[in-house]
């Protein structure tokens, strides 16, 4: 068979002219994989569909990939079907209303989606945050980092044939969404940063369990390390698979523990210190390979580091505020809402319209999220809704890697190659 | 307005007045960041002279923003970062509404295939000689451009056709 018409052989049934553009696309990608036997007598080539709800995908991904036996010759992938149109959204809320958004786009970190929607609006509104907010922020976006990192390590894991691993790294995940319990009164979507600070305070028993994970979970990382790192099924799965050079990953504009897998240790908390990562000591852990299992070093090691991070800001603390005292910037505090006439009316502002940053001002604010750097653009046009607030999500830029990395793979290890790029649809759909 | 500028942004500020000056229109800063405004027809040589003289290899985002004006309506913002100096730079665009056409940066960086694909989605962009410009999150059979200004935001009942739900009927 000649695949010289994928159109012919399909037959959509719906959003017909989206599904024969893919197919043609498919057709039409150029690709550097040699034909391996031209002829063909075999019969041996096919298109195979994966996804949009398939488990190992990690969410509602879709690719659409042309094999010939159990190679993989190009691929293409078809994302949106999360689809929710925030940065629409966005523009009709205030900065303060959108943040619930932020948590639903990486729902595996979603401190840090917090954060960094918060620190851009403060750099564009001027905004001082109190010292211990910035560390109670460090020190719960470590946190997300060690749960989103082990979300990935359990499921990745899991798809590379060891099902048991999944619920040891969930039994410390469930540990961190005790700790997020505590400190922000939700254990999923935590919407614990407020523009100008963090809601509240650390309670002490909060402070006890985080100390407690922080003093216990190295021991789990140590005997994971000593179950992983010379697994021979482990090593044969993941080396040399979905390999990414330097030169290749700068192009396709990967980002996270992908490009520092590869060789470029880039990390927008060296590059531009935000909240305060310029008073903490950590290493941004690089490896040269750019395969699957160096990716999974990278980020085995950046939880050591996030354990050491946090460790750090204990130290460094100090006490005092939570939140900017200034009614025009930030939410009073719930004593003062609830026992003063002013701060009911601060309250009511600042829900009603919210913050207003100057007119004309952009910005950009870039944090290191779990899965690389997530920025947020935003244009003010001096309401209190952003003009344009753009979303640039590290998801998105990874799956454009994966378009690439996965030709000429097998595809059995398009799972494992999926895995070790961790993909969040929610963030790479917006 | 004063520009602050680094060593680097004052060498690329410097060559492009001396190599572009027809296309470079104005130069800006807002919030630690510097933009860069140049023509239209001029951004993929100037996106090459950025890469190659000035080692602004990666690719961070393109922002598609509608500025809801008569003229020169639609901004297209290249967002480089020079990893040598780790300094951003944000190069801008502005397309007319009319048939909003750009040329593309595919050839300086891969990366721009699916931003530019998201630029397009969402605002009607289109980018000339970008080598597979579809619609990356709605379906092809869209007829609408979201994120301009026009378009509600409940979304046009019946712009799209929804399987169906129920099993065993046609």
């Amino acid at each position: 068979m000649k695949l010289k018409d994928i159109n012919s052989k399909v037959d959509p049934k719906f959003f017909k002219e989206h599904q024969q553009g893919i197919y043609q696309s498919l057709e039409d990608k150029h690709t550097t994989i040699e034909e391996i036997d031209a002829a063909d007598p075999l019969n041996a080539k096919m298109v195979l569909n994966m996804g949009p709800q398939h488990p190992a995908t990690h969410g509602v991904l879709r690719l659409i990939l042309q094999l010939r036996g159990e190679l993989i010759e190009k691929g293409k992938l078809d994302i949106g079907y999360l689809h929710r149109g925030v940065e629409k959204i966005a523009e009709n809320k205030t900065y303060q209303e959108f943040m619930p958004y932020t948590d639903r786009m990486d729902y595996l970190s979603p401190y840090n989606n917090n954060v960094a929607l918060c620190a851009a609006v403060e750099k564009l509104a001027e905004v001082e945050v109190p010292e211990r907010a910035h560390y109670i922020r460090m020190i719960c976006c470590e946190l997300a980092r060690i749960s989103s990192h082990l979300l990935w390590l359990g499921t990745m894991v899991m798809d590379a044939g060891a099902i048991s691993f999944f619920i040891w790294t969930f039994r410390e995940r469930e540990k961190i969404y005790d700790i997020f319990d505590e400190v922000a009164g939700h254990r999923f979507t935590v919407s614990h940063s407020r523009i100008g600070g963090v809601a509240s305070d650390f309670t002490d028993s909060a402070v006890a369990r985080i100390k407690e994970f922080v003093q216990k979970f190295p021991q789990e990382l140590k005997d994971w390390h000593k179950l992983l790192d010379r697994n021979r099924i482990f090593i044969d799965r993941n080396e040399g698979v979905g390999t990414l050079s330097t030169e290749r990953a700068l192009d396709l504009g990967a980002t996270g523990p992908v490009l520092r897998a590869s060789g470029y240790g880039v990390d927008q908390r060296i590059i531009k210190p935000y909240a305060r990562y310029d008073e903490v000591e950590f290493e941004v852990p690089t490896r040269l390979e750019g395969d699957n299992l160096a990716r999974y070093f990278v980020r085995m090691e950046e939880m050591r580091e996030s354990i050491r991070i946090i460790q750090q800001c204990f130290d460094k603390m100090p006490k005092g505020p939570v939140r900017a005292n200034n009614a025009k910037q930030a939410y009073p505090s719930k004593d003062e809402v609830y026992y003063s006439m002013e701060g009911m009316i601060h309250d009511f502002m600042m829900t009603d319209t919210g913050i207003c940053p100057p007119a004309g001002k952009e910005v950009y604010h870039a944090v290191e999220s779990p899965k690389g750097e997530l920025g947020y653009f935003i244009q003010s046009d001096g309401t209190g809704h952003p003009w344009r607030l753009k979303v640039n999500a590290p998801s998105f830029r990874n799956l454009q890697v994966l378009e690439h990395i996965l030709d000429g793979e097998m595809v059995a290890d398009t799972v494992v190659v999926i895995g070790g790029i961790d993909p969040v649809m929610g963030e790479a759909d917006k | 307005m004063s520009l602050e500028l680094n060593e680097t942004l004052q060498a690329v500020v410097d060559g492009l007045s001396n190599n572009y000056s027809d296309s470079l229109i104005e130069v800006y800063q807002s919030c630690d960041h510097t933009y860069i405004r140049v023509e239209a027809n001029s951004i993929l040589n100037v996106c090459k002279y950025l890469k190659e003289e000035h080692h602004f290899i990666f690719l961070c985002d393109i922002i598609g923003t509608d500025r809801y004006t008569s003229d020169e309506r639609f901004e297209v913002i290249y967002n480089l970062m020079n990893l040598r100096t780790q300094d951003r730079l944000m190069v801008k665009i502005r397309l007319e509404e009319k048939n909003p056409v750009a040329q593309s940066v595919t050839s300086v960086w891969t990366s721009a295939g699916w931003m530019e694909r998201e630029a397009y989605d969402m605002y009607g962009v289109r980018f000339e000689g970008h080598p597979d410009l579809r619609r990356i999150y709605l379906p092809e059979d869209f007829e609408y451009f979201p994120l301009r200004k026009e378009f509600p935001l409940l979304g046009i009942p019946g712009s799209i056709e929804l399987p169906n739900t129920t099993p065993d009927t046609e």
